[in-house]
This record gives structure tokens, C-alpha cells and sequence, in this order.
């Protein structure tokens, strides 16, 4: 019914890289087993017990042999870990102007929220062509989240951000999966992801009718939370306007300078005690435990349309 | 099987070893080896304590200048003087002066036993403060970060109070059989002893760790 | 009883129980753990046979989700912590190290008693927890899963490891004060077997590594009993440090379960190729170079956890170098055999599949130390497979292979060699097509620890489930044709492999101290002349 499958399906060009890769390293296992086998056979066989084989001038110097192989060992080692770290580290270099999509992990589903406000649960749309970042964030325990077709996974701790970047070339459905075990459910903890063409795409964001976009959403909560209360134009408290602020520098009392990213305002959040503006004082109360990730992920990409940089993917 | 179980006189070594000094050296290492272990159990506690303060440094400085600086100096200085008195007890004992012995062994758990009563003032003070996670800490008044430190602070000062428990229970019986007609062998007070040190050891690192970092600032 | 013409042995020496409960012999020792090892080894061998039994279909069927994920937890807690970490230590390292290097028992017998006690005092707690219904967290406990979220008996589970993490401490001092105090006069340490040394290196990480496991338990059940949070997130804890301190201590396990199987492997090739090891000082510091660099590596189990760029790059390359000594080791038993004269007994035969196994096993491994791969393969069954060719057909065959080649030393008898080849052989094949297939699940993506799966995985977990039973088949036998050796098999002499070492030197069983006097050692191990005659270590015994 499916055949004898050896191998995954490929939907972008990152997966080619990656086999190209893996097959390198089939063939050195290959051999390398090959080697290690044959030569235990041979022996066995020309030097089994009985056998009329020369034994003469046994190797009795082991030394040029053990540093020829330990060298032949290490470069090879070393060849495979450069080739192996040189692909990772893409992972970690997301392309500016991603369409930026949030996935919250739960026990035991996965959320999705486009930036025009589209949710989807167990299911991820995506462009074909086009670099996507998935900002992810877990409401309970530890899940992972793994699409083979492009070889990626990336877990999601709770209490904080995790990114991942990709960009799928061949329109199809793909099978996503929580790889990271998660309890009762974990087996069950995946679904599909739709990679269409941009046009189709279009077609289906426009589908799912209209609902406020994220950023949108987001400023609703700013005020239902009470945040405009200090943060917004009349704030009866000294506290730093927001606006401007994602993606640039931030000083913070204890002199140091860190940049605004989503992990930094989601912690500003939930522990604003950890890192304080320089200038004022830490009486912004933590809303942890109060602000689910949903709401959270909406309120963060408020306060990045708010910034000067424009707000990725619209 | 008369050398199964190991011979009471002093002379002859248990039947696996050719010596006495054999024995010894074997007991030594034994004691050494053990130490090691103690040392990455303790490691494993403090490598997770750094870890969160040089995460949370700020908040860790706050929550550590609740400690009880005083009382915690206090019980260094208890600690090094034991450890003075079972050195001392250590070389009565080999010299063959057992009442000397027994008098600095006494000494030595006395001021374990003077250690865990400031510690356990100590405790009861941080409970009236709500400083205890599990019992009563509140949160709303210290935060989170600060509970973390006292958990922290509570399982690493539980665990050595457990082990300095221990070495009274040893030093005190070494003191009585010191003070017996049976007294003890050189090479056991010499062990109990590498053992009371390193537990002495342990408090010289918890104390800046734990008392000394909110201070400087 | 085996009363061989009235001489004492240290099995007919006392035959009350109580003889054997309160023993101090460290080769009655030695059969005590045989027969708790053995039964844990059942018991998680039952737990694999129902996950397979599961995975024979895509859509469960067998057992539910919960009791699937006992399962498998159970099955690695018991097949880890109570089978293959104390297996070839406590049992033939027990039995054969005082008698290798010549000693009358371990340095201290009371304490090695107090082990077993521990043991099984651990075991059968942690086996409670896991009867009474059971843990659901995997054997690695992740936070705040094992804390927050799974309701099995989490906290007696861990209770019981680290009641057995005593146990294992407290044998691994044992050994390394034997090894320094107590080897027999001559017997310098260029001098050991490398079962010896490879036992040492097992011992240092036994000793070094396991109380960073014990203190992470006690932590974790801290936090489970007083609900507080350590490694919780809503507390500004971090998860990712549980992890980084399990792993601390899990990574050097693996070493723990493999070092002592290289040493068996290193004692049987010389034996039955009869010529002496190659490279005797490479193979020896390679097993001190992997306790050492083994400490170093643990971070590449956690290449997608969010751990930062530059850790992920330093533990990717340390892995590489902890991967060079298992590389010497593999060459250097090859080299021993080119132009040797090679027999084929069943622990030759053994040591033929560890070689072949060990070596895909680490090959893979370093698929997973590649870091674009990792990403993809991890949490997929190709770690399942990675850890299981290492695991299972590496150290659990050289731990067979071991228990034959002195099962006549220990018992006195001989097998049937023929069953013991066959076994050999049907072990080998059934493993290979129980864990074959899952390397090309794993490659296909199909995350481990599912107890459902897309159904165009099935055939290869068919496959496997077939490889399965018959590696079942394989591990059952030798229950057959060993105890049938113990009541009926011919008496085995002193030395009937004429190999080296001193343990060849006592009478089989020997007697209950091992030598009548310490030997006088005069050369080292392995030493065979161009024919493959042995030149013992010592003269007498
Ligand atoms: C006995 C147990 C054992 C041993 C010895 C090893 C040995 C190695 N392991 Fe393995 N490993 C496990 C047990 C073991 N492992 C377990 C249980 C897990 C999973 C835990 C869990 O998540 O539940 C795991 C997981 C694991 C991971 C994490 C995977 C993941 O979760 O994503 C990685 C990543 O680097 C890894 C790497 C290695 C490497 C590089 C070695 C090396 O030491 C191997 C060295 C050996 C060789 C390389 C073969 C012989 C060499 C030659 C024949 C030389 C010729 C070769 C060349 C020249 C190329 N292992
Ligand atoms: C250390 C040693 C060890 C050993 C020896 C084994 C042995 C086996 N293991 Fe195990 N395994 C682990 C360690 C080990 N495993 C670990 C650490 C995990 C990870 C757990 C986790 O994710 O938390 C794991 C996980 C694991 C999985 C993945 C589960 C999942 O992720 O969902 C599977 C699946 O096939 C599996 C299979 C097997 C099989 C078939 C054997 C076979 O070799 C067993 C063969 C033995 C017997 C079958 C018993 C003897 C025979 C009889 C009693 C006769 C009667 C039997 C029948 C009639 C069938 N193991
Ligand atoms: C009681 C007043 C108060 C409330 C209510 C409040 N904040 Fe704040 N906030 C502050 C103050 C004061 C600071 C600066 C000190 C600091 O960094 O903690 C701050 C800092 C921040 C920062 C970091 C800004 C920077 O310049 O580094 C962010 C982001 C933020 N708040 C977002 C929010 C959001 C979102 C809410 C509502 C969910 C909220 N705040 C509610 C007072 C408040
Ligand atoms: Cu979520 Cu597994
Ligand atoms: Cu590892």
C-alpha cells in the first residue's frame, strides 16, 4: 500500500542540503563498517586455528600504527563535524523579513496564529517560496516541533521563546509531529502542514474570514490588562513608552544593553523584575500565571508594530 | 571459616591483606575515594546554584541580604575551631594520649552539636520572615526569584546540617570509646576526622556563597 | 551439590541460606547480583516484548496510551539503572577482579555485601513504583513534565535509583582501593589484564559521576513533594538545567554500561585468537581517555533543546574526540587477530558480533554528534536504534560473551558448545533485524516514544517486532543450556580456554580465597608464544 518508503519526503531546499549530507556520511559509514567487517572476516577465515597461513614476521612495532589511525580517525572525525555544524548554523541565521507566524505548544496540540489573525490548530499553512520564522512558545511542558520533510525540529521550552526558520519550495502536505515526549498524548500531538503556493495561500488567508489581525488583537488586550495604564499616553505612573522599542537597544540599571526581541518583551511581561530599563523603577507587577501564551504572543506582536522597525511579514 | 569475619586483635590485618600498613593505606583511600564522591554531590548542588545566579544576579544580591550574616559567621568561626580540636584529637590519638584525645573529641561535637542549635535559631527566624519554600514562603512579599535562592539556600545548608548529623553521631562515639577501656584505632579517628574536615570544607564554601554575594554592592 | 572428590570450593564451603545472604565472598557476591541481574533483565526484556507487541500495528490496539508510555519508561529505568550499569561490574567484575590480580577478595567484603543490599533494597522499590502503577516521564524524568504533570509514583521510582546509585558508588570505591592496594607482588599496573583497567576507568565514573545523579533526584523530588519550583519556569527556574545536570551524569552512564564490555571484549580476543593483544598501552589509555573525555560531552543530547550556538558547537566536537579511543580500541582487537590462530568458541563468536555491532552502533553516533543531522534524527527512532545497537550488541553481547568464557571458571561445569554457538549466532541475526529497521524508521522521521504512528511506517516495525522475538528466542536459551551445565554438565578444569590469567590459576569453582598463596607474578597478560602456546602470568596459584 505505501511501498518499501527509505526515504523522506524533501519539501525545500535546506532538506536537499541535508541529504546531501547524510548520504556523505551513509558512505563513510559504510565503508568504515565495511572495512571493519571484511577485515574480521578475512582473518577469521586465512587465520582461523588449523589453517596452513604464514604467520611470520608478525607486526610487532605497534606504535606507527596506532598514531597512523588515531590521526586518519580525527580528521575524518573533524571533516564530519565541520560539514554537520556548518548547516546548523544556518538554522540559527533567520532571514530578516520572515513571515513571522506564532505556534503555541499545549498537551496536547499545537496552536498557530497568523499575523492577520488566522488560527489554526494542528495544522500549519505556509507559502511555498517564502522564509517563515515560527515563534513558539509552550504552555506546560517540554514539546518539539519536528516536520520531517524539512528536517527541522526545534523544542519548546516553557517560560520562554524559540525560534525557527524554514522555507518549503514543494507545495504538498507534510506530516508534523511533537518529538519530544510530552505525556499521555504525545503520539497524538501532531497534524499536517499545507505548503502552498503563494497564490493559494492568499486564497486561503482570505478564507478564513476576518478577524482583527494579531497586532490588532493584541492592542485590545493592552488595554484590557491594565498595561496602557502606565505605558500609554496618560500613564499616571513613570513608565517607558513603548513605542520604538521592539528590535532596538535597550539599557538596562545594571548597565547593560540588551536588544528588544519577543524574548525580551515576553520576559518584560512575566518577569519585569529580571531586567529593568534604566531610569526606572521596578514597580511593573509580573503577570505571570495571568497572560496565557495565546494572549501573550498577540500582545508582544502589538508591541513590535509599534516599533520602528516595520512589522515583519505584512 | 575461621577469617571470614574480620579478626578483633589489633595485630593482625583482615585475611585479604599481607599487612596492617596495607589495611591502613586501603581504609585511606577508601576514605579519599568516598570524599571525591561528596565533593561532586555538593558540586552538583553549587554548579546549579551559580548557574541561576548568574542568570537572575540582581535579584539573587536582594534575596541573599535576608540571610543572617551574623549568625552565619558565627557558626564558621564554630566550625573552624572544631575542626582545630579534631586535628588535635587526631594527633593525641596516634601520640597514645587517649585522655587528650577523648577531651578534644568531646570538644569537637560539642561545637558540632553548638552549630546545628545557631543554625536551627537561624531557620526558625527565616519561618517568621515567611522565608521557607514549601512551608510558608510568600511570594507576593519577597517574589519568586527569591524563593528559588532560599530553596537553594535550604536544601544546600539541609544537606550539610544532615552531614555534619553524621559526623557528631561518629565524633561523639570515637569520644566515648576514646574515654572506654576499648579505645579506638589511630587509623578510625584519622578517618572520622578527613571526614569532619571536608564537611568543615563544604560550609567554608557555602558561607560566601550563600551569605557573603548581596553584600558587596 | 557439586562436591567435585572433596575438595572445598566457595560454592560447597556453606550451604545454608543464611551462608548465602550474609556472605562476604565477593564471588558469592558475585552470584547474588547474577541472579537479581538476571531477573531485571526479564523484566524489562517483558516490557520490550509488549512495545513491540504494540508496534505491530499503526493504531495501538494492544494497551492505551498511558500504559504504552509505563511501558517503555519502565523499560528503560529497569534496563538502565538495574541491568546493564551493574551488570558485567557487580558480576563477573566482582567475581574475577580480586582473582585477576591475584587478591584474596575486595578490599573491603562487608561493604561489597552492603551493596547488594542496596541494590536490591533500590530495585525492588523503584520495581514497586513501577508495578503499583507505574511512571510515565521516560526514563530521562524531564522537567516540568516529571514534576508538574505525570501522575505515576514519580518520587518512589526515583527513590529507588538513588538508593541503587549508592550501590553503585559504594562498588566503584571498593574496586579502585582493591586495584591500588591489593594486586599480588609483581603485578605492576603495566601488568593488569584490560578487564582490569577497563573496570578502573568504569569504577573513577562511577564514583565521580553518580552523586550528580543523586542530587538531581533528590531535586526533582523535592520539587515534585513540596511543589516548589527548582527547574520550573513559573518560578524563573529553568528546565533546560534539569537536563544539563542529568545528562551530566547520564552521558559517563553510557560509558559506565560500555568500558566493562570492551574489557571482557579485549580478554576474549587474545584468548581465542591466541596471540597477545595489539597495542596493549593504546587500548588501556583509551579506556582511561573515555571515563575522561566522557565527562565532556553530555550537552549532545541537547542540540535542540535551546542551549546556545557555541555550546552546541564545543559539544559537537568533544563528542568527535571522546569517538577517536572507541576508534583505536575497534583497529587494535583486529590487529590482534591478523596472523593469530583464531578458534571460534561461542565467545570468540560473541566477541565477532560486539566488534561488528559496536562499530555501526558508534558510527551512528556520530550521525548524531554531526549537528545538522542531530536535528533532524533526534527523538526519532534512529537514536533508538543508535543506542540500542551500542546498548544491546555491544554491551549486552560482550557481557554474554564473558559470562560463557567463564561461566567454567564460575561454575565448574562446561556448556554445550554447540547450543552456545547457535545461540551466538541466532542473537545475532534477530538483533539486527529487530533494530536495523529502526534506523530507517528514524530516518523517515518517526519520532520515538509513539505508541501510534502514520501507517506507512509499519512495515519496518513489523520487521522489527520479528527480529524481536526472535532475540527473545536468543536471550532464553542460554537459561536452557547453562543450567543444564550446572547439573549436568562435564567438570570443567582449571584453565580450559589455556589462557593467561591469573584467575586461569585456581581450580574451577576456586576455592573460597582464591589462591592458597598470592602468586608471584612474572610477566603481562596475553603473552602467547609463535604457536599460540599461553605463558601463564604467574607460576602457580
Ligand atoms: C553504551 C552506551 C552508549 C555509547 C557507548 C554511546 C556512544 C556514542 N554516542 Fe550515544 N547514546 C546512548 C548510548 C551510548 N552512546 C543512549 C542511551 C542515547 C540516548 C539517550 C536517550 O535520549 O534516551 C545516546 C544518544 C546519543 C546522542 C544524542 C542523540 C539525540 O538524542 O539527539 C549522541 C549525539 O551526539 C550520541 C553520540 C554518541 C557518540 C559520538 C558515541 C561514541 O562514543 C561512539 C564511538 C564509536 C565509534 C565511532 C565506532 C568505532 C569506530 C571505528 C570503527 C573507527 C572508524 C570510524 C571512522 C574513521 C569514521 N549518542
Ligand atoms: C540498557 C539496555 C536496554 C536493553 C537490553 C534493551 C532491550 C530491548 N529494547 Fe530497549 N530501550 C532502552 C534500553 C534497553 N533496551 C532504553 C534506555 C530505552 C528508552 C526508554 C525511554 O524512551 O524512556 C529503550 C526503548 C526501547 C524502544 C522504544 C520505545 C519507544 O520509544 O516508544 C523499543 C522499541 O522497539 C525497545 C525495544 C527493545 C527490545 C526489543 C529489546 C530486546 O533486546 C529485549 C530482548 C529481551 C527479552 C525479550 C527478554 C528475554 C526473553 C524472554 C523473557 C522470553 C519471553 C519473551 C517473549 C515471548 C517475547 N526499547
Ligand atoms: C504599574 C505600572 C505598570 C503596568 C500595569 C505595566 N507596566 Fe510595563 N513597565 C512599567 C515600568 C515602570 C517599566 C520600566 C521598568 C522595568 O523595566 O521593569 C515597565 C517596562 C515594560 C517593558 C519593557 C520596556 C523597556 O523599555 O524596557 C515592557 C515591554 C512592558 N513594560 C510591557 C507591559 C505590558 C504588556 C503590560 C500589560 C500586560 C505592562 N507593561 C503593564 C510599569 C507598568
Ligand atoms: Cu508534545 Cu510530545
Ligand atoms: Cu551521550
Amino acid at each position: 500500500m505505501y511501498g518499501l518508503p527509505f526515504w523522506p519526503a524533501r519539501a525545500g531546499a535546506y532538506a536537499g542540503q541535508w541529504d546531501k549530507l547524510f548520504i556523505g556520511l551513509l558512505i563513510l559509514a559504510f565503508l568504515t563498517a565495511g572495512l571493519v567487517i571484511f577485515l574480521l572476516i578475512l582473518y577469521a577465515a586465512r587465520y582461523r586455528h588449523g589453517s596452513k597461513a604464514d604467520r611470520s614476521n608478525r607486526t610487532r612495532k605497534s606504535w606507527r600504527f596506532e598514531v597512523s589511525w588515531t590521526i586518519a580517525s580525527l580528521l575524518i572525525f573533524l571533516i564530519l563535524g565541520a560539514w554537520g555544524a556548518h548547516l546548523f548554523v544556518r538554522l540559527y541565521q533567520p532571514p530578516a523579513n520572515a513571515l513571522q507566524i506564532f505556534v503555541v505548544g499545549k498537551q496536547w496540540m499545537w496552536k498557530a496564529q497568523h499575523p492577520g489573525g488566522q488560527r489554526e490548530i494542528n495544522e500549519l499553512h505556509v507559502p511555498a517560496g517564502r522564509d517563515v520564522r515560527l515563534v513558539m512558545a509552550s504552555q506546560d511542558v517540554i514539546h518539539s516541533f519536528f516536520i520531517p520533510a524539512l528536517r527541522i525540529k526545534q523544542d519548546v521550552v516553557p517560560g520562554r521563546y524559540e525560534s525557527l526558520w524554514f522555507r518549503a519550495d514543494k507545495p504538498g502536505r507534510y506530516h508534523l509531529f511533537c518529538a519530544e515526549y510530552c505525556g499521555t498524548d504525545h503520539a497524538r500531538m501532531g497534524g499536517w502542514v499545507t505548503v502552498m503556493a503563494s497564490r493559494d495561500f492568499a486564497r486561503w488567508l482570505s478564507d478564513q474570514g476576518g478577524q482583527p489581525s494579531l497586532a490588532a488583537q493584541g492592542a485590545a488586550l493592552f488595554r484590557r490588562y491594565g498595561c496602557s495604564g502606565c505605558h500609554g499616553q496618560s500613564g499616571a505612573v513613570r513608565a517607558p513608552r513603548l513605542e520604538g522599542l521592539f528590535g532596538g537597544p535597550v539599557p538596562l540599571s545594571d548597565g547593560s544593553v540588551v536588544i528588544a526581541d519577543d524574548r525580551y518583551v515576553r520576559d518584560s511581561i512575566l518577569l519585569p523584575k529580571a531586567q529593568i530599563a534604566a531610569g526606572y523603577q521596578p514597580i511593573m507587577p509580573s503577570f505571570a500565571g495571568q497572560i496565557g501564551e495565546d494572549d501573550l504572543a498577540k500582545l508582544v506582536a502589538y508591541i513590535e508594530s509599534l516599533g520602528p522597525e516595520k512589522p515583519r511579514g505584512q | 571459616m575461621p577469617c571470614r569475619r574480620r579478626p578483633m586483635a589489633e595485630q593482625a590485618p583482615a585475611f585479604q591483606y599481607a599487612s596492617l600498613a596495607q589495611q591502613d593505606e586501603a581504609s585511606t583511600l577508601g576514605m579519599w575515594t568516598f570524599l571525591a564522591t561528596e565533593v561532586l554531590f555538593f558540586g552538583a548542588l553549587l554548579a546549579g546554584y551559580s548557574a541561576y545566579r548568574i542568570t537572575h544576579p540582581a535579584l539573587f544580591a536582594e534575596a541573599a541580604r535576608h540571610t543572617r550574616i551574623v549568625l552565619g559567621t558565627a557558626n564558621t568561626a564554630i566550625l573552624l575551631t572544631s575542626s582545630a580540636f579534631m586535628a588535635t584529637a587526631v594527633e593525641m590519638t596516634s601520640a597514645g594520649r587517649r585522655r587528650a584525645a577523648a577531651v578534644c573529641l568531646a570538644f569537637t561535637a560539642a561545637l558540632g552539636i553548638g552549630f546545628m542549635l545557631v543554625k536551627g535559631w537561624e531557620y526558625s527566624l527565616e519561618y517568621g520572615e515567611h522565608l521557607v519554600p514549601g512551608l510558608n514562603f510568600d511570594v507576593g512579599l519577597h517574589g519568586g526569584i527569591a524563593e528559588l535562592f532560599f530553596l537553594f539556600y535550604f536544601f544546600a545548608t539541609g544537606v550539610h546540617a544532615l552531614h555534619l548529623t553524621i559526623g557528631i553521631a561518629m565524633v561523639g562515639g570515637l569520644a566515648l570509646r576514646s574515654a572506654s577501656a576499648d579505645p579506638p584505632k589511630a587509623i578510625s579517628v584519622r578517618m572520622i576526622g578527613l571526614y569532619w574536615h571536608f564537611v568543615d570544607v563544604v560550609w567554608i564554601f557555602l558561607f560566601p556563597l550563600i551569605y557573603l554575594v548581596g553584600r558587596n554592592q | 551439590m557439586m562436591h567435585g572428590a572433596g575438595t572445598e570450593n566457595y560454592l560447597n564451603a556453606e550451604t545454608t541460606l543464611r551462608s548465602w545472604l550474609l556472605t562476604t565472598d565477593h564471588k558469592r557476591i558475585a552470584l547474588l547480583y547474577f541472579a537479581s541481574i538476571t531477573f531485571f533483565f526479564f523484566v524489562g526484556g517483558v516490557a520490550a516484548a509488549l512495545i513491540r507487541l504494540q508496534l505491530i500495528t499503526p493504531y495501538g490496539g494492544l494497551v492505551g496510551a498511558d500504559t504504552y508510555n509505563r511501558l517503555f519508561t519502565m523499560h528503560g529505568i529497569i534496563m538502565v539503572w538495574f541491568f546493564l550499569i551493574p551488570s558485567i561490574p557487580t558480576t563477573l567484575g566482582n567475581f574475577m577482579l580480586p582473582m585477576m590480580i591475584g587478591a584474596r577478595d575486595l578490599a573491603f567484603p562487608r561493604l561489597n555485601l552492603l551493596s547488594w543490599y542496596l541494590y536490591i533494597a533500590g530495585g525492588l522499590i523503584t520495581l514497586s513504583a513501577l508495578l503499583l502503577g507505574g511512571v510515565d516521564t521516560g526514563w530521562t524524568f524531564y522537567e516540568p513534565l516529571s514534576t508538574a504533570y505525570a501522575n505515576g509514583y514519580v518520587v518512589l521510582a526515583v527513590l529507588g535509583i538513588f538508593i541503587a546509585g549508592f550501590s553503585s558508588v559504594l562498588t566503584g570505591l571498593n574496586f579502585i582501593v582493591t586495584v591500588h592496594k591489593l594486586r599480588a607482588p609483581g603485578l605492576i599496573w603495566y601488568r593488569l589484564p584490560v578487564f582490569i583497567w577497563s573496570t578502573y576507568a568504569t569504577s573513577l565514573i562511577l564514583v565521580l559521576a553518580t552523586p550528580v545523579l543523586a542530587m538531581t533526584l533528590l531535586m526533582l523530588a523535592a520539587e515534585r513533594l513540596l511543589h516548589v519550583g527548582i527547574f520550573d519556569p513559573a518560578l524563573g527556574g529553568d528546565p533546560l538545567l534539569f537536563q544539563h545536570m542529568f545528562w551530566f551524569y547520564s552521558h559517563p552512564a553510557v560509558y559506565i554500561m560500555i568500558l566493562p564490555s570492551m574489557g571482557v571484549i579485549s580478554e576474549i580476543v587474545p584468548c581465542f585468537a591466541r596471540k597477545s593483544l595489539f597495542g596493549y598501552k593504546f587500548v588501556i589509555w583509551c579506556s582511561i581517555a573515555i571515563a575522561v573525555i566522557g565527562f565532556l560531552v553530555w550537552g549532545h543530547h541537547m542540540f535542540v533543546s535551546g542551549q546556545s550556538l557555541y555550546a552546541s558547537l564545543v559539544f559537537s566536537f568533544l563528542s568527535y574526540a571522546v569517538a577517536v579511543p572507541s576508534a583505536i580500541k575497534v583497529f587494535n582487537w583486529i590487529a590482534t587477530m591478523h596472523k593469530g590462530w583464531i578458534r571460534f568458541d561461542a565467545p570468540m563468536l560473541y566477541a565477532f558480533g560486539f566488534i561488528g555491532l559496536f562499530t555501526i552502533g558508534g558510527l551512528t553516533g556520530l550521525f548524531l554528534a554531526a549537528l545538522a543531522v542531530d536535528v533532524h534524527v533526534t527523538d526519532t527512532y534512529f537514536v533508538v536504534a543508535h543506542f540500542h545497537y551500542i546498548m544491546v550488541g555491544g554491551a549486552v553481547m560482550g557481557y554474554f560473551g564473558g559470562l560463557h568464557y567463564w561461566w567454567p571458571k564460575i561454575t565448574g561445569r562446561l556448556y554445550p558448545e554447540y547450543w552456545a554457538r547457535f545461540t551466538a549466532i541466532l542473537t545475532f541475526f534477530g538483533f539486527n533485524l529487530t533494530f536495523f529497521p529502526q534506523f530507517i524508521l528514524g530516518t523517515l522521521g518517526m519520532p520515538r516514544r509513539y505508541q501510534v504512528y502514520p501507517p506507512e511506517f509499519q512495515i519496518w516495525h513489523v520487521l522489527s517486532s520479528a527480529g524481536a522475538s526472535i532475540l527473545a528466542i536468543g536471550y532464553a536459551l542460554p537459561i536452557f543450556y547453562l543450567g543444564w551445565s550446572i547439573l549436568k554438565g562435564a567438570r570443567a578444569p582449571a584453565n580450559p580456554w589455556r589462557a593467561t590469567g591469573l584467575e586461569w590459576l585456581t581450580r574451577s569453582p576456586p576455592p573460597p580465597h582464591n589462591f592458597a598463596s598470592a602468586p608471584e607474578v612474572v610477566r603481562g597478560p596475553y603473552c602467547y608464544d609463535e604457536e599460540g602456546n599461553a605463558l601463564p602470568q604467574a607460576a602457580h596459584g
